[in-house]
């Protein structure tokens, strides 16, 4: 079967996208509030059971699935919206004018995005905000580098000369001609990055660093979970299967779109 | 009068650290009217003097007149009287074509430039010129919203002249236009190419390794070799009785075939 990978990766978000609007709308208990004994195994009232204060796993694993989404997505977008712009201009400026802000990225790309984001929030205090942020600005770097690198490749194209040889301005070239062109390339690194941010989000969380205590995200339950660890493994695995499959799936997407727009690997095939 | 001219162009890029000489020391002037070949083999400087002609490219030594103004020390964005009066047609449609736009934007692209959108203010009438220029190359208006890669490589490159000619300019440029196309459209687009010119007389710069092509669409040929001109001259003059070794070699290559 072709594009396996994509219609995986597809299927898993669509998973963790249903349990986010679920989860917006209806939950079968109040996420943040204690709705029974601590530490009870699946049932028929608790699906999944409760966690150690008594609160309600599946109601809380459905509500995390919104934050993760929005933490994750809001975060990439925003790298994106900053680090694209950025890599059509040193694609496009000739010269040390254009190495300049593609050498300040790769500078950015020297501190793993984890640290990066560690210190941002550390340095700010956590907050739901604040991880988002730091978690952007960890992810601007990729987007630079991609934007430039497939700004390069458009460059050399014929359409780029015969736009200068009409006095199309630079702006119009790069808002006709390379922004369409590199869409692709970008496609592929907004889904990817979309699941090391979700990772990202589910580390700062765990290190208390990400979204307050009325707020019931992955990591912050895996963290909670940690102290159960001997008597209770279980409550830890719900929260990872669901970090896991999200990542998972925004990571095979992203593969996915790779195989499907490079006309090099379609070739091959 | 001049279009455009050459004066001691000399291009040098530095190739592994060392430097290589792609042009010393061209004069080259095209006149109003004027159809010119520049013929020589490959790597022998011939489409780098169409670049310098257009400002793709800056001389290392020497000076580019259009209209007797000076290009080489202006910025990109006041060449816009170079812009308005020279355009280009491409060796390959393929490249030369963005395969993200339709028809209509590829051609209307011109129109759109600073220097030309005073010329057509709005966006109707530019459709309208759009579906002039593409019928005046055999293109309906039925076509306009294709993507170049519903095309044959003849149309495209039909598309790519009605891009060049949209503008009205003096002076058409094209770098080997039927290099990259199928033997059975050369001819065609040849000949509308010629009938182009011919019915506007546009003065045309043909790059060619083609001699069959240059005697088919111009009145003088300069022939390049190793960066430098060897010989110019009448078509016929210097194709019947070459006077440099290297251009009867050029023509035995070509009788050969």
């Amino acid at each position: 079967m072709r594009h396996v990978t994509l219609y995986l990766g597809a299927g898993l978000i669509g998973v963790i996208v249903a349990m986010a609007v679920v989860g917006t709308f209806w939950t079968p208990y109040p996420p943040d509030a204690v709705v029974g004994p601590g530490l009870q195994p699946p049932s028929a009232e608790h699906w999944l059971g409760t966690d150690g204060l008594g609160g309600d796993i599946f109601s809380r694993l459905l509500s995390g699935a919104r934050i993760c989404l929005l933490i994750g997505i809001g975060s990439v977008v925003a790298a994106a919206v900053v680090g694209v712009p950025v890599g059509i201009f040193s694609g496009m400026v000739r010269g040390w004018v254009g190495e300049i802000p593609a050498r300040l990225s790769d500078i950015l790309y020297g501190f793993p995005a984890l640290l990066l984001a560690i210190l941002f929030a550390a340095a700010l205090g956590g907050s739901t905000w604040t991880a988002t942020m730091a978690i952007a600005l960890a992810s601007i770097p990729a987007f630079v580098r991609i934007a430039r690198a497939a700004t390069l490749q458009v460059m050399s194209q014929g359409y780029i000369e015969a736009a200068r040889v009409s006095g199309t301005p630079r702006t119009a070239v790069a808002a006709r001609h390379v922004l369409p062109n590199i869409a692709p390339a970008v496609g592929v690194q907004l889904s990817v990055s979309v699941g090391l941010a979700i990772l990202a989000e589910a580390g700062l969380s765990y290190l208390g660093l990400g979204s307050g205590p009325e707020t019931p995200t992955w990591g912050r339950m895996l963290r909670e979970a940690q102290t159960y660890v001997f008597s209770a493994p279980q409550l830890a695995l719900w929260p990872g299967l669901a970090i896991a499959v999200a990542t998972l799936g925004f990571n095979l997407l992203g593969d996915g779109l790779r195989d499907l727009l490079d006309p090099r690997l379609r070739e091959i095939r | 009068m001049t279009l455009v001219e050459l004066r001691g162009a000399e291009v040098t890029y530095r190739r592994a650290g060392h430097p290589f000489v792609a042009l010393r020391d061209v004069d080259f002037a095209v006149d109003k009217g004027e159809r010119v070949g520049i013929v020589g083999g490959s790597g022998s400087g011939k489409t780098t003097m169409a670049r310098l002609m257009l400002g793709l490219q800056a001389p290392s030594a020497g000076d580019v007149l259009v209209h007797g103004r000076s290009i080489v020390d202006l910025p990109e964005r006041r060449r816009g009287f170079l812009r308005a009066s020279a355009s280009m047609v491409f060796q390959d449609p393929n490249s030369s074509l963005n395969p993200r736009m339709r028809l209509r934007d590829i051609v209307g692209e011109p129109l759109r430039s600073p220097v030309l959108a005073g010329r057509i203010a709005v966006s109707g009438r530019r459709d309208e010129a759009v579906a002039e220029a593409l019928g005046s190359v055999g293109i309906g208006p039925e076509m306009m919203d294709r993507f170049p890669h519903e095309l044959s490589g003849g149309q495209r490159q039909r598309v790519a002249m009605a891009r060049a000619l949209i503008s009205d300019p003096d002076l058409l440029v094209a770098d080997e236009p039927v290099s990259a196309l199928d033997v059975s459209v050369r001819a065609q687009v040849l000949n509308l190419l010629a009938a182009e010119v011919r019915e506007r007389s546009l003065a045309l710069v043909l790059v060619s390794h083609d001699l069959a092509v240059v005697r088919h669409l111009c009145e003088r040929v300069v022939v390049v070799n190793e960066g430098a001109i060897v010989e110019q001259g009448s078509v016929a003059e210097v194709l019947e009785h070459p006077q440099h070794p290297y251009t009867a070699e050029l023509i035995d290559a070509t009788l050969s075939l």
